[in-house]
């Protein structure tokens, strides 16, 4: 057996340098990402990388950031298996392994002059915080945005700082609602389909980008249906554990499409009779 | 058919060119291993070679991508020092049926398709794959002639014919116009050879005839009617979920990506290992959902993966109707009896709706 090293390997990792972790709650944290070698991760707002730890795993995880910063991308990782437990004992200067970006991510051009309603429940906020970012930076290209953002205590709420910011900010309607409230929380209790009704919008103008747990979907698409929402303007992202990111491992498979190379992002049209896909 | 592309080999001979054949490169052949069971393995001496044989328990695929194989070799540490490296040697495939050459085109079609597995390319390069012709069906669980591949048409260096009392070797490239000349037991093909081989391909026409009750053309409009069809919920009671029809398949290649870690914890490797759309962690994501929960679902998977997605996605169909899948099943599900079941249930289902 002959063995090469071939650099162009599609496996091949980049050097990211980790500039800083930040604690958003208990089980998630914020890393902010820097290539080595100080190229750009070039991504659409949506579209996923494959996070490498040596020795211990790969992982797929959507890019949170504005793709129009220049100086670093983040990643919000929930600390739940192998891989995202060791992550989060890493420290600011460490390197992690990096490929990608992977996947189709929301479809910008197609959104941009229309209204945006972005739903968002758990850790969903975090590849459609790159979306908001980036509609945020481009304000006058979007009509109305609306963010609808829920999670199960106010203790999981993820992003504080900027949410606060959000909210405060009057070219965005922000509302946020909790399953469990406590004592301290004074804001919206239920479940984020309770918030749809309240949405004042245009329904033919206005594509809605959800992200969030399976189980959310069903009852989100619903409220949207019954607003008026036309199914290729519900967006919806799906989460799949991706092993190649390329199409190849069958992994991320929904019927003929593959999550990580056709989606993850996909109109609800696209998957509406597809069983195996919520 | 030019004749000038096809030589001549006598049967006495055959043990001579494959003996040369081991002086060339490493040969891997079908050899017999009891039980009516063959591997393709490689070989010592010509002797060791089962000329006739039925489709092995695991296919040629495993010299394009092994069962186990190395993506990156990385050093633990603060540096990130990772190489993504290939294996790969000058190997030749020795007595290649067609349904297997069928398989391995399909998975050409996969991994190069962008973006390109460099290390399969890689190591297809240094294969050469001499084929040979089945005359007659191998057993009753092969389905070949319904796929189309049952005749040789591409994806081989050299194809061989037997016939009568000589092999008829067809030269499909310059691989294989130099394996011809090396070993130099070749002779040109006559007219009256070209004839013979030609009487042969009638004759398997009317040994080969289409095993399912449908046509290849007909496959997407029969799978599309046919994803709640009741068949596969037989399935749920049968299917064990081992695995064993996704291993042995000739176009099944999903695969896991592990580490592995050198007990002296300074390096290790990234590699990927084959896997199965039928195993229960397949289709899982953190948090434990699981969207192909049950058998059904995932025997119907692998069937859809078989005749109707891949068509979409390549134009191809990736069955090449081997038959191991049915051969292998502990549980006694069969190719052949589930798509024609399936023909029946939409059959009886467009009726109903004309009566």
């Amino acid at each position: 057996m002959a063995k090469v090293v071939i650099k162009d390997s599609p496996y091949n990792l980049k050097k990211a340098k980790i500039l800083d972790i930040k604690p958003l709650t208990e089980k998630e944290k914020l890393f902010k990402l820097v290539f080595e070698d100080k190229t750009w991760l070039d991504f659409e707002p949506g579209q996923f990388i494959m996070v490498s730890l040596m020795g211990i795993g790969e992982i797929p995880i959507s890019v949170c950031s504005s793709p129009l910063n220049r100086h670093y991308f983040e990643i919000c990782v929930r600390a739940v298996g192998k891989v995202t437990n060791s992550l989060h004992k890493l420290n600011g200067g460490d390197i992690i392994g990096v490929r990608g970006p992977y996947g189709n991510g929301f479809p910008i051009k197609m959104i941009e002059g229309h209204d945006l309603l972005i739903i968002a429940g758990g850790l969903g906020i975090a590849p459609l915080r790159s979306l908001i970012l980036y509609s945020i930076d481009n304000r006058r290209d979007f009509g109305e945005i609306h963010i609808l953002f829920g999670c199960k205590t106010p203790g999981e709420l993820l992003f504080e700082e900027e949410i606060e910011e959000w909210s405060k900010r009057l070219d965005i309607h922000f509302a946020c609602t909790v399953d469990r409230a406590d004592p301290d929380w004074k804001g919206n209790v239920g479940l984020i389909t309770s918030l749809i009704p309240g949405v004042d919008l245009d329904p033919t103008n206005t594509y809605a980008a959800v992200v969030g747990p399976p189980v959310m979907y069903k009852f989100v698409i619903k409220e949207l249906l019954a607003k008026g929402l036309p199914v290729d303007q519900i967006l919806l992202s799906f989460e799949r554990h991706m092993k190649c990111g390329m199409g190849k491992c069958g992994r991320c498979q929904i019927q003929n499409l593959y999550c990580c190379k056709d989606g993850p992002v996909f109109t609800f049209k696209e998957i509406m009779d597809m069983a195996e896909a919520l | 058919m030019k004749t000038e592309h096809y030589r001549i080999l006598e049967k006495s001979k055959i043990t001579d060119f494959l003996d040369k054949l081991n002086t060339i490169s490493k040969v891997a052949a079908p050899v017999y291993k009891g039980f009516n069971n063959y591997a393709f393995q490689t070989i010592k001496s010509a002797e060791e070679v089962s000329l006739k044989y039925i489709p092995t328990v695991i296919p040629p695929k495993k010299y394009f991508l092994p069962t186990n194989e190395s993506l990156l070799e990385f050093s633990l540490g603060n540096e990130l020092k990772v190489e993504p490296t290939v294996e790969y040697e000058n190997l030749i495939l020795f007595g290649v049926h067609t349904c297997d050459i069928a398989g391995i085109r399909c998975l050409n079609m996969v991994l190069s398709d962008k973006p390109k597995d460099t290390a399969y390319l890689i190591r297809k390069k240094h294969i050469t794959i001499i084929g040979l012709e089945c005359n007659d069906y191998c057993d009753e669980f092969a389905s070949c002639a319904f796929v189309g591949a049952h005749l040789p048409t591409t994806g081989y260096d050299l194809m061989f014919t037997e016939l009568e009392d000589y092999f008829i070797v067809h030269i499909h490239s310059s691989k294989g116009s130099d394996i011809i000349e090396k070993t130099g037991l070749f002779k040109p093909a006559q007219t009256i050879s070209m004839e013979e081989l030609k009487a042969l391909r009638e004759k398997k026409s009317a040994i080969f005839n289409n095993e399912i009750p449908t046509e290849r053309r007909y496959l997407p409009d029969l799978f599309d009617r046919s994803f709640n069809a009741s068949i596969w919920k037989e399935l749920e009671q049968k299917c064990l979920s081992c695995g064993n029809c996704t291993a042995v398949c000739p176009t099944c290649y999903c695969f896991d990506i592990k580490e592995n870690v050198d007990l002296s914890l300074k390096v290790g490797e990234r590699y990927r290992v084959w896997f199965s759309c039928q195993l229960d962690p397949f289709a899982k994501v953190a948090g434990g959902i699981d969207f192909r929960r049950e058998r059904s679902a995932r025997q119907r998977h692998r069937f859809y993966r078989k005749f109707r997605y891949h068509i979409d996605r390549y134009g191809m169909v990736f069955c090449t109707g081997c038959g191991r899948c049915s051969r292998t099943c502990m549980a006694g599900i069969k190719l052949k009896e589930v798509l024609t079941s399936l023909i029946r249930e939409s059959e009886a289902k467009i009726w109903r709706k004309w009566l």
